[in-house]
């Protein structure tokens, strides 16, 4: 097995006394894609959010490379190279698609960069790339807001695309978008992924998606791990099909 | 990055169409700027230029335009702010605090203009740093009131501390030496409104630039996603911080040239209502670019200079100006002026 990149070690967190994590250990190994799959409301979001630094435990530890990150912020876990899309596209609505992303783009850029035009010809190319990616080139000088809710999870994956991150953490990255597009996007981002070296982690209800996608599947619920191992092994859990897929 | 794109078969069929399209799309979209870059400049030299000639035409309104282009900066300042959303109504504070830093410094014995503009702003700037870094944790309401309440202490310190502020009666800023020349008044009121109007096109292109910047697009950021920036790695308390201060800065400028040409400073410039009135100006001119800002500050004292000889209600007809310019012209004068393209700049 290749060397851990994230690992989360015993982790404790419950809200009004609903345990979203309850002792759980995970580790993501660098290259693969780690799906979690799970019943609504079974903790998912809320591990991303912990390995994001945007919530803590009550116990328990993230560790990033080997180094703590359990206290540091969002913004300190970025800059580690963790990115993230969200379940619901977190986009800077009143501006333009474009510039949503050479503000990525520009974030990752030095200091000096800061008080140069966010709009050079080398990241609108870049950022053009990008949107193509995912199907929205189009869309470019469209004001962000006004992309249907589909096109702005496409956005929103794009977006954590441009902080060139190691890590990508997605939360249902095919929700919203059309029957129709959900492969080739799948396709477009697993390849973007493997080209650039990025190791993802990605919670997802399309149980033919992870099938497809996945090199590696965690089957959560109530705040446990109930399943590990391939799609196939873990698809073939008879407890996995009953309570997770939703066919005995 | 361009052998991810051509790896995946399956994109390139979703995205042909666009791709072909791509190349000569973003000739247009050049050509398409530069186009409305090439008349903002225009329709900006003109003004600037007639502005410079109406005090040859209208001697009297060298003074006002002087104090219309100094409450400009100012609302330039509250403009920067209210980019992330935030409304201050306490910018008259760095607006009295360059006064009365000039006063002061010019009772110290510094008595160049260049020098006391620079140190006076730099006392506007300094505090701004010192408000902004627990003002700018705060948001809405909260945000606007706090700024006012503040600036409501710095007031009363003005109007309270005598031995050193001159109490109600105010400080004296006497004419200074410009690069070592003494002028008489007149003449000085005449450098000092060239100098403004200099200024304005310098700084206004300067905080163009950093509107333009990924500092001024973070800024705007901030008023629709806080999160996603700092998903993004980039510090919200920073983004803030630092326009705070470079609105405190203008606002200072702004305080500076008004101290000039009033040659006097008082409480009343850091009062409650003087903060009011520059959040007015930047909503009338509108928030879209720099220029709405002086367009608004213009518009105003031509219109309370033209009011005030025709009734004592001037502030009526302030008012109903305001609520036409909200209901009719959302994105204030300055969206009369400036194509839909421009005022996503």
């Amino acid at each position: 097995m290749t060397r851990v990149i994230l690992e989360a070690r015993n982790l404790h967190v419950a809200f009004s006394g609903v345990k979203a994590a309850d002792g759980v250990s995970i580790a993501i190994h660098d290259g693969e894609f780690l799906a979690i799959i799970g019943p609504n409301g079974s903790g998912k979001t809320t591990l991303l959010n912990i390995c994001t630094g945007y919530i803590r435990p009550r116990s328990g530890s993230v560790l990033l490379d080997g180094h703590d990150i359990t206290r540091l912020s969002p913004r300190a876990i970025a800059r580690r190279g963790v990115a993230r899309a969200f379940q619901i596209p977190q986009l800077f609505s009143a501006q333009r698609v474009i510039d949503n992303m050479m503000l990525a783009l520009a974030a990752t850029d030095g200091l000096w960069s800061a008080v140069r035009p966010l709009e050079t010809a080398k990241r609108r190319e870049e950022a053009k790339e990008l949107l193509d990616l995912v199907g929205l080139a189009g869309d470019a000088d469209r004001i962000s807001s006004t992309l249907p809710e589909g096109h702005r999870k496409l956005l929103d994956i794009a977006v954590a695309l441009a902080l060139k991150p190691r890590l990508l953490l997605l939360d249902e990255p095919t929700s919203g978008v059309s029957a129709l597009e959900r492969f080739p996007l799948m396709d477009a981002l697993m390849n973007a992924l493997r080209q650039r070296r990025i190791t993802a982690l990605f919670v997802e209800h399309d149980m033919d998606v992870v099938a497809r996608y996945a090199s590696r599947v965690l089957v959560w619920n109530a705040g446990n791990i109930m399943a590990e191992g391939r799609p196939d092994e873990v698809f073939s859990n008879a407890e996995v099909r009953e309570r997770v897929v939703g066919v005995a | 990055m361009r052998e991810a794109d051509d790896g995946g078969g399956v994109e390139g069929g979703v995205n042909g169409a666009e791709a072909q399209d791509l190349g000569l799309g973003t000739h247009r979209e050049a050509e398409a700027s530069e186009l409305v870059y090439a008349r903002s400049a225009i329709v900006v030299a003109a003004a600037v230029v007639t502005l410079a000639a109406l005090p040859i035409a209208a001697p009297w309104l060298q003074f006002v335009l002087t104090l219309a282009i100094a409450k400009g900066f100012a609302a330039l300042g509250v403009a920067v702010l209210l980019r992330a959303g935030l409304i201050s109504i306490g910018h008259a504070m760095f607006f009295a605090a360059s006064a009365y830093g000039v006063a002061v410094l010019a009772r110290a014995g510094i008595n160049d203009l260049g020098l006391l503009l620079v140190l006076s702003v730099l006392v506007a700037a300094l505090v701004g740093a010192i408000a902004g870094s627990f003002l700018i944790r705060y948001r809405a309401i909260f945000f606007a009131m706090l700024n006012l309440a503040v600036s409501m202490v710095f007031y009363a310190l003005c109007a309270k501390l005598y031995g050193v502020t001159g109490g109600t009666d105010g400080m004296p800023v006497p004419i200074p030496a410009v690069f070592g020349v003494v002028f008489t008044e007149p003449t000085f009121k005449n450098v000092l409104f060239y100098l403004s109007l200099a200024l304005m096109v310098l700084v206004g292109l300067g905080v163009q630039r950093y509107l333009n910047s990924p500092l001024g697009h973070a800024l705007s950021a901030v008023h629709t996603n806080e999160i996603r920036l700092e998903y993004l790695g980039i510090p919200v308390w920073a983004v803030l911080l630092i326009a705070y201060v470079i609105s405190a800065a203008l606002a200072g400028l702004g305080g500076a040239i008004s101290g000039f040409a009033i040659g006097r400073v008082v409480p009343d410039f850091a009062f409650w209502t003087a903060s009011g009135h520059l959040v007015l100006i930047a909503v009338l001119g509108g928030i879209g670019g720099v220029p709405g800002a002086f367009i608004g500050a213009v518009f105003l004292e031509l219109l309370h200079s033209a009011a005030v000889t025709v009734t004592d209600a001037w502030n009526l007809m302030v008012g109903m100006t305001l609520i036409i310019v909200i209901m009719f012209m959302p994105q204030g004068f300055y969206g009369l002026f400036a194509r839909k393209e421009a005022l996503n700049l």
